[in-house]
């Protein structure tokens, strides 16, 4: 009999999880029996064309959404059966979102959208302010606090928003298509830094992407056709 | 839980953010509570006129009448008997505690003369005290003392009616008139009181002291007796127990056994006056509910907006219900947001409508009052109001689903 390490317990644990939607007459099964297992420190690539599934299961890993069969454990707590209040409070502690369109309050300043997270964390204006700072300066925009969205480039938006998701050191952030908005150049910034919280910070990362390209920056690779994974693998680098 | 002050905070950026819908919203607001600010307080400005009108008129007055005389079978009707003396009265005044004050009257008609013009009226014979039961004021000149009653002195005060027919523009005051022959001199003219509720003229009467009017005019079968005799009581709810008072004193004074027959009669003047108020009150409440559906209609203003921001802000729900917000706190700032606006109008409607009806009481000659519960009410009630109507938007945002809102475009 040996204890179960801490290693053994996955920081993402999905057991047969299902997604119906029930659509006018139709059942639509977005997910079907999916399992999956995910551990900390990893960043992993999930692919895989429109309507396979993989947003159902972002949002599930997300805590936006729940289940409707199956369990899902993160950091070894069932969350699949939470309530909307219980499943705000751990979004808000162990989960970074990071979206396509940026989604930052307009007229509002970087630092405060940043903040955001901790605002709702109930943490005191003083500590808020510090760490947003300090958030704001990992991803290299310091200098911009006080800017309001519309003053930023979409580079420097989406690096807000990276800062807003790991303002309160959540241990996952969850990138939806990061790069979609941007230019090459920029979407390749945004990449590397995301390597660099990985690396650096050991922050797990899932990233949903439709370009062969920015999945390889991960070193994990799922691919997803019809609500199931079709393949899970490790990316060559 | 997100502090007050943030969600302060929030809500004043967002109201900002659209300074012209904010500000139209809040106009609803303003209009009505400055309606029922304005309502309330010319309502209570117009019951104030109508008490002070009653009052003066002769308020929480009773009538003690002496008994009736019968000759022969036939009754003669209430004070013709004189049965109630000058003691009566003093004692009515000093020992019954709900009696605030006592006039006795001796009264007759009498020709009035001066120079060549002459004028029949109602001289009333009475103390001082009956100013200040019937509310009554010396235009010129001054009243009767107590000297003038303890010495019987031929002075004498003159209703405007009186004084207009006899002295036309001559200045009545110091002059000598003659009733039934006897010379009186004119101490002073009363201010003008008009009818009466009965269609009398009340400014046509002449007041003498009593002592006066009873030695030297009418005389009395029996020497030193009043007629009737008015009583004020402390106030309106000790009107009864002064009735009750005077009539215990009376029995006992005038050794009237169980059973027997009172020799004086009690009246109530007041009743008049409790319909009026009542009637003023119900104008008040009329008034006030038709302002208040106006601030109603400003409540739904604020919903409308309300609604329409939580549906224009979906995708910011989305974002805050994505990185922890609670149901409470997305409801809180959106109900925060519909309080501000509803407070902030209440505050200007208050200023507005205090504004309004202090112009307005002074055009229509009513007493300016600032009502203190009016404006507590109103600014209580504009909370409420964006409470209430703020609510079920909140209530809206705060269930939305963020992955549909944070897709919403």
């Amino acid at each position: 009999m040996t204890l179960p390490l801490e290693a053994e317990t996955h920081l993402i644990d999905i057991r047969n999880v299902s997604k119906e939607y029930v659509m006018g007459e139709n059942r639509i099964h977005a997910l079907e029996s999916v399992s999956l297992k995910i551990n900390r420190g990893e960043f992993v690539s999930v692919m895989g064309p429109s309507g396979s599934g993989k947003s159902t299961l972002m949002n599930i890993i997300g805590c936006l959404d729940t289940p409707t069969d199956g369990s899902y454990l993160l950091d070894g707590q069932d969350v699949s059966r939470l309530g909307r209040d219980e499943l705000a409070r751990i979004r808000n502690r162990t989960i970074g979102f990071v979206f396509q369109g940026f989604n930052l309050l307009a007229r509002t300043s970087a630092l405060e959208n940043v903040a955001l997270p901790l605002l709702y964390g109930g943490i005191r204006t003083e500590e808020l302010n510090a760490l947003a700072h300090e958030a704001l300066a990992t991803v290299g925009l310091a200098d911009r606090a006080h800017h309001h969205p519309n003053q930023l480039s979409g580079g420097q938006q989406q690096r807000v928003t990276l800062a807003r998701a790991i303002v309160n050191h959540a241990p996952v952030i969850l990138a939806d298509e990061p790069t979609g908005n941007l230019d090459s150049v920029t979407g390749v910034e945004i990449m590397k830094l995301l390597v660099r919280l990985n690396r650096e910070s050991g922050i797990t990362i899932i990233l949903v992407t439709h370009e062969r390209e920015i999945a390889e920056y991960g070193r994990r690779l799922i691919v997803f056709r019809d609500g199931r994974v079709v393949s899970d693998g490790e990316i060559s680098q | 839980m997100i502090s007050p002050a943030s969600t302060l905070t929030i809500a004043f950026r967002a109201l900002r953010a659209n300074k012209m819908r904010s500000s139209l919203t809040m106009l609803g607001i303003i209009i009505g509570v400055a309606a029922v600010i304005a309502m309330l307080s010319i309502g209570s400005a117009a019951r104030q006129r109508i008490s002070r009108e009653i009052n003066a008129m002769g308020s929480n007055l009773l009538i003690v009448y002496s008994g009736s005389s019968s000759s022969g079978g036939a009754r003669m009707g209430t004070g013709t008997d004189p049965t109630i003396s000058l003691n009566d009265v003093v004692a009515m005044r000093d020992e019954c505690p709900s009696v605030q004050d006592v006039a006795p009257i001796h009264s007759g008609a009498a020709q009035i003369v001066y120079g060549n013009r002459n004028w029949s009226t109602g001289v009333m014979g009475t103390t001082a005290s009956i100013l200040h039961i019937n509310a009554w004021e010396i235009l010129r000149g001054r009243p009767f003392t107590p000297q003038d009653e303890r010495y019987a002195t031929k002075v004498c005060l003159l209703g405007l009616t009186v004084a207009d027919e006899l002295f036309g523009a001559i200045d009545p005051v110091g002059k000598i008139v003659r009733i039934k022959n006897v010379p009186f001199r004119v101490l002073g003219v009363l201010k003008p009181k008009g009818q009466s509720m009965t269609g009398q003229d009340q400014d046509d009467v002449v007041y003498l002291p009593i002592t006066t009017a009873q030695r030297k005019l009418f005389g009395s079968s029996v020497q030193g007796m009043v007629r009737f005799v008015m009583v004020k009581a402390t106030g309106l709810h000790t009107l009864e127990k002064a009735e009750q008072e005077i009539n215990a004193l009376m029995r006992h004074r005038h050794r009237i056994a169980p059973g027997q027959t009172d020799d004086f009669t009690v009246r109530n003047l007041t009743q008049m006056m409790q319909i009026a108020v009542t009637l003023a009150n119900i104008m008040t409440l009329l008034l006030g509910a038709i302002a208040s559906i106006s601030l109603l209609v400003g409540g739904i203003g604020i919903m409308n907006i309300m609604l329409v921001s939580v549906t224009e802000r979906t995708r910011e729900i989305g974002i805050r219900i994505a990185v922890g917000a609670k149901i409470w706190d997305i409801r809180l700032q959106f109900i925060m947001e519909a309080m501000t606006l509803s407070l902030i109008g209440g505050l200007a409607g208050i200023v507005l409508g205090q504004a309004g009806s202090i112009a307005l009481c002074l055009a229509a000659g009513l007493p300016v009052n600032v009502s203190a519960s009016g404006i507590v009410l109103s600014f209580g009630f504009s909370a409420a109001v964006g409470v209430f109507f703020g609510f079920y938007p909140a209530y809206k945002a705060s269930l939305l689903n963020p992955i549909d809102a944070l897709r919403y475009e």
